[in-house]
């Protein structure tokens, strides 16, 4: 769901990069040294995450995950995301500089929103098919959302992309389902093995 | 899958990385917001001629340039039939527009001046000494340690990935669009969580009996040359002139 250089107008693409170094300085905030190897490790495994490819019918598709990131680290999601997107842009150019505001935007934005909509769940009190359900929401909302973001900013820069913007949602539907699915049996595996993952960074 | 390419002694790889990376933010600024032809053609010139004189293999470019143009395949699919303007053709009930065409094609120039411009400094510059300039260039300390440990660890995970994946074959494994795969899937990756989580308290404790406090110290330390400054003229000025070009188109 990288938005690629050159598409945007320069209004959005300054406009993700403040929202993103907002976020990024909110997340950091909340950041002691301690965290960081912490932090540093699980967007190394997220960004191993989305090279996984998983099938849908006869084309797959990769994961994105950013629920879940959401789900583990709040606010937090934002510079881990960004640092995961810089390295791929680094790494295999998917993506370039100008669009990193936009990019990292669209993916943590959503991550947070999870995280205040159904981060709740976590907590061990909560009945466990309450917890399913929250996390599978929150798996679906996260891709939802930022496909509705990505097609947002296509269409801000031009009329002539709202056709495009449409289909981007509309191809996203089984990827907000099986993101959905994942994320829910992610999160239980994660609360039965170890639970303290999603409650110690989720303060 | 992970790989990084460098090695190629050039001119501009010894070039103090700072430059490198405000030159290559500056040009891709100019190159995203900029519409005249002339500008766009002129930079993506100076790209490819930067990118020729850091001396990196030709196949390789175009192998890093695959998934930018992909993207770009689906722009021109659509974008010269929605793009209202001059008739230019038509097929069947479709007409494709003269602004549209255009317009997919000053993307097209952008995204790649872009990313030639990105391949270089990626190529020219091990991560780590991006790391370290760029938090000489005001980033964040917390954000730098944040980089140099996702990129350490990525690796380190990637292994462990491909380890489980191996382990997953062995037993019979094969994805299907079923519930089953997406749950093995979720279990695969939740086990990364749980693995790099544990290697990541290990490796903080580690650095706690080494004496860590929030610095890490860089062995290189930067300095400008004369080479430094004469490049960074040169592209500063080529960048202003180009700018000053996109400028006065409306006046």
């Amino acid at each position: 769901m990288h938005i690629s250089e050159g598409v945007l107008s320069p209004a959005i693409l300054i406009g993700g990069a403040v929202v993103t170094m907002a976020g990024v300085a909110i997340g950091l905030k909340g950041v002691d040294n301690k965290d960081i190897p912490k932090m540093g490790i699980l967007s190394a495994a997220f960004f191993v995450a989305s090279l996984v490819h998983v099938p849908v019918g006869p084309a797959s598709v990769h994961m994105i995950l950013n629920g879940l990131l959401g789900f583990i680290l709040g606010w937090k999601a934002f510079p881990a995301i960004l640092v995961a997107l810089g390295l791929q842009a680094l790494l295999f150019q998917f993506g370039g500089i100008t669009t990193l505001g936009v990019n990292t935007m669209n993916m943590a934005l959503p991550a947070v929103i999870c995280y205040y909509l159904f981060g709740w769940s976590t907590k061990s009190s909560i009945k466990q098919s309450v917890f399913i359900t929250a996390a599978f929401a929150s798996g679906f909302c996260a891709v939802l959302v930022s496909s509705i973001l990505v097609g947002f900013c296509l269409y801000l820069t031009g009329e002539a992309f709202s056709p495009a913007a449409k289909l981007i949602v509309a191809a996203h539907l089984p990827v907000m389902i099986i993101e959905g699915i994942v994320t829910a049996a992610c999160a239980v595996f994660l609360k039965k093995i170890r639970p303290e993952l999603l409650e110690e960074i989720n303060v | 899958m992970i790989e990084e390419i460098n090695g190629y002694d050039s001119f501009i790889q010894r070039l103090d990385p700072r430059v490198k990376i405000i030159i290559a933010i500056l040009f891709s600024v100019l190159a995203a917001v900029s519409n005249r032809f002339v500008v766009l053609i002129a930079a993506l010139a100076v790209s490819i001629i930067i990118l020729f004189s850091a001396g990196i293999k030709i196949k390789e470019v175009f192998k890093r340039l695959i998934p930018v143009n992909t993207l770009l395949v689906f722009l021109w699919l659509f974008l010269p039939f929605t793009f209202a303007g001059e008739h230019l053709f038509s097929i069947g009930s479709l007409t494709g527009t003269r602004e549209g065409v255009l317009f997919a094609f000053r993307i097209t120039i952008k995204s790649n001046s872009i990313m030639l411009m990105l391949i270089t400094l990626a190529v020219s510059t091990p991560i780590f000494t991006i790391g370290h300039a760029m938090h000489q260039l005001g980033m964040p300390q917390k954000l730098v340690h944040l980089f140099f440990f996702t990129y350490r660890y990525l690796h380190v995970i990637y292994k462990e990935y491909t380890r489980l994946v191996n382990s997953m074959k062995i037993r019979g494994f094969k994805p299907k669009t079923d519930l089953h795969t997406y749950k093995s899937y979720a279990h695969l990756v939740g086990m990364l969580l749980v693995r790099g989580f544990d290697r990541s308290q290990r490796v903080h404790n580690a650095m706690i009996c080494r004496g860590f406090r929030g610095k890490l110290y860089s062995l290189s330390s930067f300095s400008i040359s004369r080479a430094d400054i004469i490049a960074f003229i040169l592209m500063a000025g080529f960048i202003l002139i180009l700018g000053i070009l996109e400028w006065t188109k409306t006046t």
